[in-house]
């Protein structure tokens, strides 16, 4: 028996899933629609509006993503434990963390092909800007392909916390993990100025636990049109990979031993 | 085996859901499991697939341990109150569902299709599940429950939500599950259902396994009458009563009451007495239903503990 095909079919029917959603349509077109009005705010700042466009279009990929792996990612198994749909798929011939990880690379799955329609609204929107393309603008695919990477990581922080937490607990608790993760260089930083070594243990240890958000963010360097070094795509990647991997084994080993009552 | 859940929600306590529970089934029967609500049915079948982890004790189904993918492959399950995708067709579910078996897309379909057919959904394929009513939710359950096969199907209350000519038809579709030599072990409270299809039945109550049984060997010893006496004098309705299984019926000069088979002549033998004139003498059969009552009421006599110390 193939494992892997058992797994690839809970990735398309958790894909196919989001993409029934009319939720996913209109987060996806308010999204465009704010990527075409930041062409007028260019308009208002002349000189800079090429900048303006990338960090507003960049943001818009960013937050409406955020909005959809928090808004799927929640319900992947809760949901599912709640109306009773995983009784008759765990009574089929696969293991309970194959369902964790099609569910995992279906909503990844979603989020790049939501992301790919969100980058092509502002490429285009570029494109009407200046006509042209500069070589520079290749960044951009760098910058998308962070926020990518970072939505993966708030997807595997949805799933663990919906493993063992509501879909409401497990949003605000994904919120704050994002938002404390938007900040940890800060974290850091603080710590290295208290004198308490209390709170500086704590802010190392916070430092450590949570997921770092903020070297994905390089939306305010690639519109100015700064490269992007090599190192920092091979280490966020790899970041990504191991953080959100202990996550997700972290999620299948809880589900795993979970009575589903 | 058992299963103890946690209830309470600052002080966390045991609550046993399931006592000691001990069974085999043979292959090739249809079983029958019996119980009020929250007797513990759903709970044994969920530990049978594996949704939930005995507190002590295993099971094993063909050899196979509960809840392994090998096990799987020979067996089939309906959930209480199935809810599937619902923004799935019926087709489309059950092809999502086939995918999880050793199958080639040809045999996928041609499975799929004669399930569909055989639950009477085939005209239906192409709609959503959420449009569904709960009846036809059923029958995309058992659908989904003997698609690949199975040598063993659970089925939990699959009787339930449906009406009268859905109930038979899923009674003629584990009747016809029963002929092609599968093994069906099903719970329900519907007795005459029970009745109806099993080779042998088991009675729950409160976690505990109160009754096990050939329904031939629980029904048919059990024969009495049903007796309809005019009684004309007080003084006989104690020896009535002494005769009869229930509490004698008493009204306008009547009295009805049930006795067990042994003990007609000595009824005869009353009438014969004076101040009573037998007027109808009826054979009654034990049923499934009064051994249920029977055993539910003596289980209750002996108030077994519902939760561990």
């Amino acid at each position: 028996m193939n494992s892997l095909s058992q797994t690839r079919a809970i990735v398309l029917n958790t894909f196919r899933e989001a993409v029934r959603d009319r939720v996913l349509y209109n987060l996806i077109a308010f999204a465009l629609i704010l990527i075409a009005s930041a062409l007028l705010f260019g308009e208002i700042s002349i000189g800079i509006q090429k900048t303006i466009l990338i960090n507003v279009g960049l943001s818009s990929i960013s937050i409406f993503g955020l909005l959809i792996s928090i808004f799927l990612g929640i319900g992947l198994v809760y949901k599912e434990m709640e109306k009773r749909s995983l009784y008759a798929l765990l009574s089929k011939p696969i293991r309970r963390h194959q369902f964790i990880v099609g569910k995992f690379l279906g909503l990844n799955f979603t989020l790049l092909v939501n992301t790919a329609f969100m980058s092509a609204g502002l490429w285009a929107a570029l494109y009407y800007l200046t006509r042209q393309f500069e070589p520079q603008d290749q960044f951009l695919w760098v910058a998308i392909y962070f926020i990518l990477l970072s939505l993966s990581l708030v997807t595997a922080l949805c799933l663990f916390f919906s493993c063992f937490a509501t879909p409401v607990l497990s949003a605000i608790f994904t919120l704050l993990v994002y938002i404390i993760g938007n900040f940890s260089a800060d974290i850091r930083t603080f710590g290295e100025l208290t004198q308490n070594n209390l709170l500086k243990g704590l802010t190392t240890f916070l430092y450590y636990l949570l997921p770092n958000f903020s070297d994905f963010n390089i939306a305010a360097w690639v519109s100015h049109g700064k490269a992007v070094a090599p190192r920092l795509i091979l280490l966020n990647t790899l970041y990504t990979l191991i953080y959100g991997g202990i996550l997700v084994a972290a999620s299948a080993l809880i589900f795993s031993r979970k009575d589903l009552k | 085996m058992s299963k103890d859940y946690s209830v309470g929600f600052w002080r966390k306590r045991p609550f046993r859901a399931l006592h000691q529970l001990s069974l085999q089934i043979e292959r090739g029967e249809v079983f029958g499991f019996l119980g009020p609500n929250g007797a513990g049915k759903t709970t044994t079948l969920k530990l049978l697939t594996g949704l939930i982890f005995p507190t002590e004790g295993t099971a094993t189904i063909l050899g196979h341990p509960v809840g392994e993918p090998e096990t799987f492959l020979h067996m089939g399950y309906l959930p209480e109150q199935p809810y599937f995708y619902d923004y799935l067709t019926a087709e489309e579910l059950l092809d999502y569902f086939a995918r999880f078996f050793p199958l080639p897309p040809a045999e996928r379909k041609r499975r799929r299709d004669t399930v569909l057919e055989q639950v009477g959904l085939a005209e239906f394929r192409h709609r959503p599940l959420r449009k569904f009513s709960k009846g036809m939710l059923q029958r995309v359950g058992i659908a989904q429950a003997v698609l690949h096969g199975p040598e063993i199907v659970l089925l939990d209350e699959p009787m339930s939500g449906l009406d009268p000519v859905g109930r038979r038809e899923v009674r003629d579709l584990i009747l016809q599950l029963k002929a092609e030599g599968k093994t069906v072990f099903f719970s329900t409270h519907i007795l005459s259902d029970a009745e109806a299809l099993c080779d042998r039945v088991a009675v729950l109550n409160r976690g505990r396994l109160v009754g096990v049984g050939r329904i031939s060997e629980l029904v048919e010893p059990r024969t009495g009458y049903e007796v309809v006496l005019e009684c004309s004098s007080p003084e006989a309705l104690p020896k009535l009563e002494a005769l009869a299984t229930k509490p004698l019926f008493a009204s306008g000069g009547q009295c009805r009451l049930e006795i067990p088979e042994q003990r007609l002549p000595e009824l005869l033998t009353l009438c014969q007495g004076g101040g009573l004139r037998l007027i109808s003498l009826n054979p009654v059969r034990f049923s499934l239903e009064d051994y249920f009552v029977e055993v539910l009421r003596g289980a209750d006599a002996n108030r077994p503990p519902a939760s561990t110390p």
